[in-house]
């Protein structure tokens, strides 16, 4: 008797599968990710090493300190993007008032603005020395000390400076719940004899709640990870913290416990960001689509949507951008040229090396995911992927031990045996500058690819099949022609995002090696902000590219939601 | 008899298109109407009109009496009392099926919004699953959530927006009977929104045909089937053929099948050219008949069979014939007409 083999059948790319191997991709993938996951691992392992006393004294002196202020600076910063997020979100998207349209992605500026920079920015405007607490002297005939006026370097300066960048996460993940709700949802409240008002808290709000939930998280992650701002107010938290350990104490093994706590803060709000978009996808009200209805505001109503939209714009983007300005171009003739252009050309360099190795990563792991999909290349890739998670401080430092380690152990073994130095080959220099970038943005690009890849559906390449082309044609007419747009949109938000990173690079940067956003950081740590101000606007010009681009995507989610109209 | 709904010359406009055309039509208490016409007709427009989502352009819509659109003024959507079911059903994805049924009951102890509740659930087959959310619940399941959901207020009058569309085939008209019962028992005014005849029979006691803004006729399906007011109303409810014909006297007229008549006056004047429909079951296979056809196709009705059949001179017309007789296509029938009375309209 015959015996049947019953085999699946062959997928239209499936003659590609050749470059990707089976067991060589996820052999290559594992590699990948125990790679990547060597600062995390690095810095979870010294928890159990002995820091000599540092701990000890730390955990006497200071780090009752770091868990405070991290605590209020992320409940603080929490109240404040909330408020600043949803409020707007929704009057935007489902109301009518003066310049809602163009608040509409105005409101997302912000998001191009790092947190260090429009820290700087404020204490220039609001310190004693600025221009506003110079104007209430002259118009008040005071001296200083004869007023009372809120320092900016406080923790509620630093509260402030990362709840104006940061809301955007916010009022974006909102406003894209808001859209994707059926308009039918909200109508039938109405029906049912709710108000406008009664509907937007009763349905809108619970049915938005795991996106804000989302964004929130996103803000808490970004508000532990800042290092710039804290640095600048003299607020001590965990990656101020980290850094002192590190140079002033010469503690690493401290410095990397201290990482460790502070990842388990990372770790928490992760889980609560993922949970909340699993629970998001049963908050998925419809798949009918009507054109979204918007409610005209009049009198007093329009003009306090007017305002309470506005002034997210104005404080978190406007005046410091705006200021910016004025500092340039009063000390354009101030800047060193030479200098200048050698910062823009190694950022530009770091920035497209990661750029481009993010991008052949991506694909290489998307694709391995679409033709070789597996339970353990998505459990390996999800690893991955919470790379974007982890504070570059923390990247920095689980880079620095293990390759000062590497680096060292070559060159003892070396000249033992060799009579070779070999010096330092990885850290110290842009490799580990480059890998920590990978470690952070890979994710980034990642995420970008497979949501493009996700739009050729499986049959498209059937069809192509189907019509006699070959692999590689419809590789060059199916996907080179939809992903192209994704291609460009990954490399775009891994540049911007290299270009603004602070932390990550101060730590591991070559000697003497400056980048724009370095040379910001140190000009105004050196109290020279209007010297600091063309840097600064560069990093803020490129940071308005991601912001451009996640504007269009999301008014294009929704079928039937027209930003324009 | 009140009327609980009443549309006086409404214009509806969206984005300062005309939609809707100066429509009128009432519905008295207990009854259930349907709008039934093809896709962009301007039945949900003129549905959403009557719920107060959209502004009246011209005229007046009246609940109960009391008038609640007209060019001046729009009472807001909630203070109407009207229900909605939609085509999606909108459930609350957050609320369990119990806080969805009561989402809009106000102003009433805990006890009688539970026992409001019970009712609802028991009427409409939904008791056990009252702890469960939405997404648990069949396409079926959920449309009956929102039925209930809808008439748990007591409305004045239930909207319905293409209630049955989202639904299986084999389920629709079934479900359609099963709410139809519902409303009833309950004394509920309803008036639905359809694109498909047979749900709108299987649900209404009144039918208004619409096309492109316009209600062409406002009447029972009885009156729409036989008597329907004009040819676009006889093409879209039930099927048929037109042929051409020319007036013979003031009850006959005479076309390729021959000369038709009932018996009634057509108020045609004589030699006027007209188009009369012919309706399936007019043309009856009769094997005795000296008048013949040729069968070019036939479709599998159950227990009939829908003929094509072409007369001697080219003309088409159906057949519906009881499926023991079967005939082979190319192959010549008998037939004979017979028509209880003659709908025909002005060439």
């Amino acid at each position: 008797m015959d015996t049947l083999t019953l085999k699946a059948p062959e997928g239209a790319l499936s003659s590609l599968k050749r470059w990707f191997p089976s067991h060589a991709s996820t052999w290559g993938i594992l590699l990948l990710c125990l790679l990547l996951s060597v600062p995390v691992l690095t810095v979870l392992s010294s928890v159990t090493a002995s820091s000599e006393g540092v701990w000890q004294h730390l955990y006497e002196t200071v780090l009752g300190d770091y868990v405070t202020h991290s605590v209020t600076l992320m409940v603080g910063v929490g109240l404040i993007v909330l408020v600043l997020g949803i409020g707007p979100a929704w009057l935007v998207t489902m109301t009518q008032f003066p310049g809602s349209r163009t608040l509409e992605w105005a409101l997302v500026l912000p998001l191009a603005m790092p947190a260090y920079i429009i820290a700087y920015t404020y204490t220039g405007l609001l310190d004693v020395g600025g221009p506003v607490q110079a104007w209430i002297r002259e118009t008040f005939s005071l001296r200083f000390g004869q007023y009372w006026f809120p320092s900016i370097r406080s923790l509620g300066g630093a509260i402030t400076m990362l709840s104006l960048v940061l809301y955007p996460y916010v009022y974006l993940l909102s406003r894209t719940a808001f859209i994707e709700q059926s308009v039918c949802v909200l109508e039938v409240s109405r029906t049912l004899g709710a108000t406008p008002f009664q509907a937007f808290r009763r349905v809108a709000i619970p049915l938005a709640r795991p996106a804000i939930i989302a964004g929130l998280s996103l803000v808490l992650m970004e508000t532990l990870a800042d290092y710039g701002t804290v640095q600048y107010f003299g607020v001590s938290v965990f990656t101020t913290g980290v850094f002192r350990t590190w140079f002033g104490l010469g503690s690493s093994t401290a410095a990397a416990q201290l990482a460790a706590v502070l990842l388990l803060f990372i770790l928490f709000l992760v889980l609560a960001e993922h949970w909340s978009r699993q629970k998001a996808r049963y908050h998925h009200t419809s798949n009918k689509y009507t054109r979204l209805p918007r409610i005209e505001l009049r009198g007093w109503k329009k003009w306090a949507a007017v305002v309470y939209c506005s002034v997210p714009v104005l404080f978190g983007f406007l005046i410091p951008f705006l200021q910016l300005l004025k500092w340039s171009t009063e000390t354009w003739h101030l800047l060193d040229r030479d200098g200048f252009l050698t910062m823009f050309g190694n950022s530009l360099q770091l920035a497209s090396i990661t750029a481009v190795i993010a991008l052949l990563l991506g694909l290489f792991i998307s694709y391995t995911k679409r033709l070789r999909p597996s339970l353990s290349l998505r459990g390996m890739v999800r690893v991955l992927g919470l790379g974007y998670a982890i504070p570059g401080t923390v990247v920095a430092i689980g880079v620095l031990i293990p390759f000062t380690w590497f680096d060292n152990a070559l060159d003892a073994w070396m000249r033992r045996n060799f009579d070779i130095s070999t010096g330092l080959l990885l850290s110290g220099t842009l490799v580990a500058v480059v890998f920590a970038y990978l470690v952070r943005f890979l994710p980034v690009a990642l995420n970008t690819l497979d949501a493009g890849l996700g739009k050729i559906k499986p049959t498209m390449d059937d069809v192509g099949r189907s019509m006699g082309l070959r692999p590689l044609q419809i590789l060059r007419r199916v996907h080179v022609p939809v992903m192209r747009g994704s291609l460009l949109t990954a490399s775009l938000l891994v540049f911007v995002d290299v270009l603004k990173e602070l932390p990550a690079t101060l730590i591991l940067r070559p000697f003497n090696f400056n980048t724009l956003a370095i040379r910001t950081y140190e000009l105004a740590n050196q109290e020279r902000l209007a010297e600091a101000s063309s840097t600064a606007l560069m990093i803020v010009l490129a940071g308005i590219i991601p912001v451009i681009i996640l504007s269009q995507t999301i008014s294009r989610s929704r079928p039937g939601y027209d930003s324009r109209t | 008899m009140t009327h609980v709904l009443e549309l006086n010359n409404v214009s509806v406009a969206l984005e300062r298109t005309v939609i809707v055309r100066n429509i009128s039509l009432h519905l008295q208490e207990g009854m259930i109407g349907c709008l039934l016409g093809p896709s962009g007709c301007g039945k949900t427009t003129l549905l959403r009109a009557i719920a107060g989502f959209e502004p009246a352009l011209e005229g007046e819509i009246r609940i109960a009496g009391n008038v609640v659109s007209n060019s001046q003024y729009s009472l807001p959507v909630e203070q109407r009392h009207v229900g909605m079911v939609f085509q999606d059903y909108a459930l609350f994805p957050h609320l369990t099926v119990r806080d969805n049924i009561s989402f809009g009951l106000k102003g009433m102890s805990a006890a009688a919004r539970t026992a409001r509740v019970q009712e609802l659930a028991s009427m409409l087959k939904i008791a056990e699953y009252l702890d469960a959310f939405p997404h648990r619940l069949s396409g079926g399941q959920q449309q009956r959530v929102a039925v209930a959901r809808a008439m748990a207020p007591k409305p004045r009058i239930l909207l319905l927006d293409e209630p049955f569309a989202s639904l299986d085939v084999e389920l629709r008209e079934q479900i359609a009977r099963e709410i139809r019962l519902v409303l009833k028992h309950d004394g509920i005014t309803a008036i639905l929104v359809s694109h498909n005849q047979y749900e709108a029979f299987a649900m209404a006691d009144e039918i208004g045909v619409m096309r492109a803004g316009e209600l062409l006729q406002w009447s029972t399906p009885f009156e729409l089937y036989h008597q329907p007011v004009c040819a676009y109303v006889a093409d879209f409810v039930g099927e048929g053929v037109f042929l051409d014909g020319t007036v013979l006297d003031e009850e006959r007229v005479e076309t390729a099948l021959g000369i038709l008549g009932g018996g009634e006056l057509h108020g045609f004047p004589k030699g006027t050219a007209l188009s009369v429909l012919i309706r399936p079951d007019d043309v009856i296979h009769d094997d005795d008949s000296p008048k013949t056809a040729k069968v070019l196709d036939k479709a599998f009705r159950g227990s009939q069979y829908l003929y094509t059949l072409e007369m001697p001179d080219g003309t088409h017309v159906l057949s519906l014939v009881p499926s023991h007789h079967r005939h082979a296509q190319g192959e010549k029938i008998g037939f004979h007409i017979e028509m209880d009375h003659l709908v025909a309209f002005r060439r």
